[in-house]
């Protein structure tokens, strides 16, 4: 579909071909993360460790080092504190997470600041916050791939007690999961994600590659295993084409190219945009695709009239569906 | 004490013979500085069906969230076929006796994207580490279990979607899946109209029978389960007694446990209780209750 865009050995630009590398396994591990974030309601502290990763990345910026791994140090740095001043309690970790969010916001903003004022460097800013996919060099990839498969590795392990958790605490404490130590585990697979995805749409707007592939997946199905491929090509997708959108970019526009990172998230949205009528179609249509019901079905219970009275609760109307919590 | 069914050997377990299922001796369990249990004691024997009978606040979640280990006991001792209910183990299960629970309020997202089935296989393994292997006996299982609890006709829908008595036969299945050899269930039927309170009754009670579950489970409302169940335990401020019907819903030991006087009154094969002469104190249900307070009874 877009073979009309491409450059005779287009492919062959090693600048273009990184991104594209880097940017999908940053993409895929954000997407599979993102879906369990979603699902226990953790978007807020996702965002909480971008900013935590902001301040990493211009740490090691104004140190002069590659950003690349204070992104991933200063988003766990961010997840371990939430996780020391948060506790139990739901509405305090909340308000944990807030406070971690305004001293990162507020660090990054001083190193920043240094970076650019007393280190004079230009682009400091731009790279930190809005990222810098087309300037990573091979040197990047040990980091990508060891954190990457760190946080699927986590999310492989603890994939069963994370999603009972998130559907009951009650449940599945009383199956015996160490809820807070299941989470601590998801925190840290988060933190990995968001470090990572600061590479390549830069710390600020990679609550968008975490959060929008997932929450339009979501909306795709209801079979959680088809909602995490969703993700992942989603996020791949949105991704890649965001990148090669940029890189023309710079034909269309005359000189410098538009940043990845704008194209990525505007993807994202279109996607999260149509998923919305994508999903109202899958919810109207699953009424359709309601098994025919049967007196057989219910008749395992002794008693006919009360399987017709089991029956009779049955089914469900579109307006019920609707009607969400 | 273990009357009712003779507590036969038939399958489920390394139990020694003789010694009950769950022994609760002395447990006291104090929430936010107030004595919510005071030393309960009471058993459970393999099979046995047993009734947690206490008006709202009595303290069944609080007992049977001990009896889980959710919340530490204050003092006293439980021990499941033998084995003191242990601190929780780093991963898996904290006990050796698998026990299933279905809470009394399971908030579900309407959103979640699980199918009833999906909420049922994780009852089978939800506790494991490392992805999981397709396997034919844990489908059939799941399968099986959706039958027996009426749920094969929206084991495919969106589970948060379910409704209230819809989700509390998924809940079942759930538990059941974890093949479990106590399943404690707190206010099954509280959501639940008479008949399908009935269905659900019939099948925990079918459960003991075949299966030797032993089934602890709450009520605000004692008749429903009158029919099928083995014993009782009467909770009220905390303080409980156990046996049989017969023995505790009787108006002498009621009077103790409530500390005030309690008539019990046996209506066409009903139970009410009744503290004379001002209060209904085990109904808020109208018209379940044939209770001389017209007004309370009429609204
Ligand atoms: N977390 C808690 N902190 C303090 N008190 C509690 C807590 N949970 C329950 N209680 C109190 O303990 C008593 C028993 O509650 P509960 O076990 O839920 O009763 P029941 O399930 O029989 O209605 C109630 O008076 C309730 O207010
Ligand atoms: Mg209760």
């Amino acid at each position: 579909m877009l073979t009309w865009l491409f450059e005779p050995g287009f492919f062959s630009n090693s600048e273009v071909q990184m991104a594209l590398g880097i940017g999908s396994a940053v993409a895929l591990v954000s997407a599979v993360v993102g879906v369990l974030t979603v699902l226990r309601g953790q978007s807020f502290a996702g965002h909480a460790l971008t900013e935590s990763a902001a301040t990493g990345g211009s740490g090691l910026l104004l140190a002069g080092v590659n950003p690349f791994l204070g992104f991933v140090a200063g988003a766990v740095a961010g997840a371990g504190a939430v996780e020391l001043i948060g506790v139990h309690d739901p509405r305090r970790r909340d308000l944990a997470t807030g406070i971690v969010l305004g001293l990162s916001i507020g660090l990054a903003s001083l190193f920043l600041y240094l970076e650019t004022t007393v280190s004079a460097t230009t682009g400091a800013t731009q790279q930190i916050l809005f990222g810098s996919i087309f300037a990573v060099t091979s040197s990047t990839i040990p980091v990508v791939a060891g954190f990457g498969a760190g946080a699927l590795t986590i999310v492989a392990a603890l994939y069963r007690p994370l999603v009972l958790s998130s559907v009951s605490g009650d449940l599945a404490a009383a199956k015996g999961v160490r809820i807070r130590l299941v989470g601590l585990g998801q925190m840290l697979a988060l933190a990995l994600a968001v470090g990572l995805s600061s590479i390549a749409i830069g710390a600020i707007l990679s609550t968008a590659l975490l959060i929008g592939p997932a929450a339009a997946a979501l909306r795709f199905t209801r079979r959680l295993s088809l909602v995490m491929i969703w993700s992942a090509a989603i996020g791949v997708g949105t991704t890649s084409l965001g990148i090669l959108l940029a890189y023309y970019s710079a034909d269309w526009s005359g000189g410098n190219g538009l940043p990845v990172s704008f194209f990525i998230v505007a993807l994202v949205f279109v996607v999260y945009t149509g998923s919305g009528l994508a999903g109202r179609r899958e919810r109207s249509g699953s009424r359709t695709a309601r098994p025919p019901a049967t007196v057989q079905e219910a008749a395992a219970l002794p008693g006919t009239p009360a399987a017709a009275g089991t029956l009779a609760a049955g089914p469900r109307t579109s307006g019920r569906r609707r009607q969400g919590r | 004490m273990t009357s009712g069914r003779p507590a036969a050997s038939a399958g489920a377990g390394p139990l020694p013979s003789g010694s009950p299922l769950l022994e609760l001796d002395g447990v006291s369990t104090v929430l936010a500085g107030r004595v919510v249990l005071d030393e309960v004691s009471f058993s459970v024997g393999a099979g046995e069906l047993v009734g947690l009978i206490g008006t709202n606040g009595a303290g069944k979640t609080t007992l049977l969230r001990t009896i889980l280990g959710l919340q530490r006991p204050a003092s006293g001792r439980i021990r499941l076929a033998g084995v003191p209910v242990g601190a929780p183990r780093l991963v898996g299960p904290n006990r050796k006796v698998p026990v299933g629970y279905v809470p009394q309020k399971v908030l579900l997202d309407p959103d979640l994207p699980l199918r009833a089935r999906d909420l049922v296989e994780l009852g089978a393994d939800g506790e494991r580490l490392g992805p999981r292997l397709p396997s034919a006996a844990r489908h059939d299982l799941v399968d099986e279990l959706l039958d027996a609890v009426g749920a094969a006709a929206f084991a495919d829908f969106r589970v948060g979607r379910l409704s209230g008595g819809e989700q509390q036969r998924v809940l079942i299945a759930h538990a059941l899946a974890g093949r479990p050899q106590l399943l404690l269930l707190d206010e099954p039927l509280a959501n639940l109209d008479l008949r399908s309170g009935q269905e659900v009754v019939d099948l925990l009670h079918r459960l003991g029978v075949e299966r030797r579950i032993a089934v602890l489970l709450s009520s605000h409302d004692i008749n429903q389960l009158l029919p099928v169940m083995d014993r009782v335990v009467y909770l009220a401020g905390g303080r409980a007694v156990a046996g049989s019907t017969d023995e505790v819903i009787r108006s002498d030991v009621l009077t103790r446990l409530y500390g005030h006087h309690v008539d019990v009154l046996r209506v066409h094969g009903r139970v009410i209780v009744v503290a004379s002469p001002d209060a209904v104190l085990d109904h808020d249900e109208p018209g379940e209750v044939a209770a001389p307070a017209p007004s309370r009874a009429g609204s």
